[in-house]
């Protein structure tokens, strides 16, 4: 299977990175190559197992639901690039 | 000077933590044409200092063993007041509001952190040629590579500049450089040590350890590190095994099995003679060896490359310029997420991301990722169905030894590097690289794979063919004389 570009502009999008002419094109040949590897999974016959997604065989790890101490607003705030009173501040999300 | 060497002699008063730390910085300063140090922690280590120096005098009977020994940790894991950037150029400037759960442990257990070390961006790669702030040249070879992601971590203790550090290993960043640096890097059990506090790459797989010149080091700072942290909730509540009871109890009767995948070709012909040697010498120790089979070997790199790439892009979607790291401003918020983290990630990360949202993407989740998942339990279950048979198994940490700075390029040749660490991180395996021989006069690593939650057998395997062998005594040759400055 090959990657079309505009395949992979869509991938960048999903992602959120702003990425160049030149950068799509290598990520374009070099994610082809790749995924042409990782391809042989389809040949695993996994018709008779579950996935796994915890390895170490928890379940649900619970925890009263009652109030605790948390960061004190300043200190969320502290690496904010920008900041409007006790938030951080983005710019326009609908234009 | 081991962890225990230390100790004494801080309790014999021959010396004191203030001195032990003067000493670990600038034995480290020396280090720096090498570029494993990205900073120092001048401020917390004279304070930790004074506190141990404190604790020694006052109440030496509550010191631990770590208690004034001087370490460096990886950059990705978090103190706070102390900048901390995974290596990347995205986190540059951020200073973490609180600290990691494995570094609190060991502050509270008076170890005194020098330095913050180099390595690859996010943890993602196997050269540290990934990280933003330089490569790091290998101590063995200064034109190598220490391996990675964690070679920083490696080259610093192998250098001898301090006696033990903490890195991370995802698929194979604690071992591989530590075969490469000739040192022992332990990998505890998926679960074992919290990872709150340590930017994450790949949460199902990712796990903190320590790199010491021995193997008992490593188990001191292992106990100090180990336990259920409810700040992590896929951290075990399973109480920890102790540790040094068992270390030196030796292999005697144990059955030890070789991955006859592990065993194929690609492995370097000095690598597998050094590996061969260290099987004959555990059988004289009175273990017995036996073949075991690994089927679906062959399939972990693919596995593992579509879960971790999957985790890093959902992981790393919090870098987005708005609460911290780097900001490029822009009049839309979609537009700042865009110029933010397209300046801000390097090739590797961005390649990382790139991939695994591809894999997440609708129309491809169940072809990709949800098939990488099932392997996963396939490959999961033949270690699983290997350990009823054997103890523990033995093979190579890398089929090579360090390789020239520059020469994988290519990601996926960069990628095989890992064949035959990662699948321990998908199946959740306790493993530990330890020094097993030289070739073409670079170290080489064994690895010893323990089942789940045993990790003190994993040490003590290990233990038992270091004490039997000089290899962890060997060491590199000193560095040139420094020309850079260290930032």
């Amino acid at each position: 299977m090959t990657l079309a570009r505009d395949q992979v502009a869509h991938v960048a999008m999903l992602a959120r990175l702003g990425l160049s002419d030149e950068e799509l094109e290598r990520y374009r040949e070099q994610l082809d190559a790749i995924l042409a590897h990782v391809d042989r999974l389809q040949q695993v016959d996994t018709s008779q197992v579950g996935e796994t997604a915890q390895i170490g065989g928890l379940v649900n790890a619970w925890r009263e639901d009652v109030r605790r101490e948390c960061l004190p607003v300043e200190a969320a705030l502290a690496n904010a690039p920008k900041r409007r009173r006790d938030h951080f501040e983005v710019g326009a999300i609908q234009e | 000077m081991s962890i225990a060497e230390l100790g004494a002699r801080l309790r014999r008063g021959e010396t004191t933590p203030v001195e032990l730390a003067a000493g670990a910085r600038s034995a480290l300063e020396s280090l720096a044409s090498l570029n494993p140090v990205l900073r120092y922690t001048d401020e917390l280590a004279a304070r930790q200092a004074r506190r141990a120096a404190g604790t020694l005098a006052e109440a030496p009977e509550t010191a631990g063993p770590l208690c004034g020994v001087p370490f460096a940790y990886k950059d990705v894991l978090c103190v706070e007041g102390v900048e901390t950037t995974a290596g990347s150029r995205i986190l540059q400037g951020y200073v973490p509001p609180f600290t990691g759960t494995a570094l609190g442990r060991l502050l509270d257990a008076g170890a005194v952190p020098v330095a913050v070390t180099n390595c690859d961006e996010f943890a993602m790669g196997s050269s540290n040629e990934n990280s933003a702030f330089g490569p790091v040249g290998n101590p063995w070879d200064p034109g190598r590579v220490p391996g990675g992601s964690s070679g920083g971590s490696a080259a610093v203790v192998a250098a001898g500049a301090v006696p033990f550090s903490l890195g991370t290993d995802t698929g194979g960043s604690i071992r591989q450089p530590a075969s490469f640096c000739g040192v022992a890097g332990f990998k505890p059990t998926y679960g074992r040590v919290s990872r709150y506090g340590l930017i994450a790459f790949a949460s199902s797989l990712d796990q903190i350890g320590p790199f010491a010149r021995r193997v008992e080091d490593a188990a001191h700072v292992f106990s100090a590190i180990a336990g259920h942290d409810p700040r992590d909730s896929t951290s075990s509540p399973l109480a920890v095994e102790p540790v040094a009871e068992q270390l030196a109890s030796g292999v005697e009767g144990m059955r030890l099995g070789v991955p006859r995948e592990y065993m194929a070709e690609g492995l370097e012909p000095g690598v597998r003679a050094a590996v061969e040697a260290a099987f004959a010498q555990l059988e004289q120790l009175g273990a017995t060896l036996e073949e075991v089979s690994l089927p679906s070997t062959e399939a972990a790199l693919s596995t593992y490359y579509i879960i971790a790439p999957a985790e890093c892009s959902a992981n790393l979607a919090r870098m987005d310029g708005v609460r911290f790291g780097l900001h490029v401003d822009r009049p839309s918020l979609t537009d700042t997420y865009l110029a933010t983290r397209g300046q801000g990630f390097g090739p590797e990360v961005k390649r990382r991301i790139m991939l695994g949202t591809h894999a997440l993407s609708s129309g491809y989740y169940d072809a990709y990722y949800r098939k990488a998942q099932k392997v996963r339990t396939l490959i999961a279950e033949e270690f699983d169905r290997a350990f009823e048979r054997v103890d523990a198994l033995v093979c190579p940490t890398s089929p090579i030894v360090a390789f020239p700075k520059g020469d994988k390029s290519d990601p996926l040749s960069m990628y095989l590097c890992d064949v035959l660490t990662l699948p321990v991180n998908l199946a959740g395996l306790p493993g530990i690289s330890v020094p097993c021989g030289v070739s073409e006069a670079l170290p080489v690593g064994l690895q010893v794979i323990g089942p789940r939650f045993q990790d003190a057998r994993v040490l003590r395997v290990a233990h038992a063919y270091e004490q039997a062998t000089g290899w962890h005594a060997g060491q590199p040759p000193a560095p040139p004389a420094a020309a850079a400055t260290p930032r």
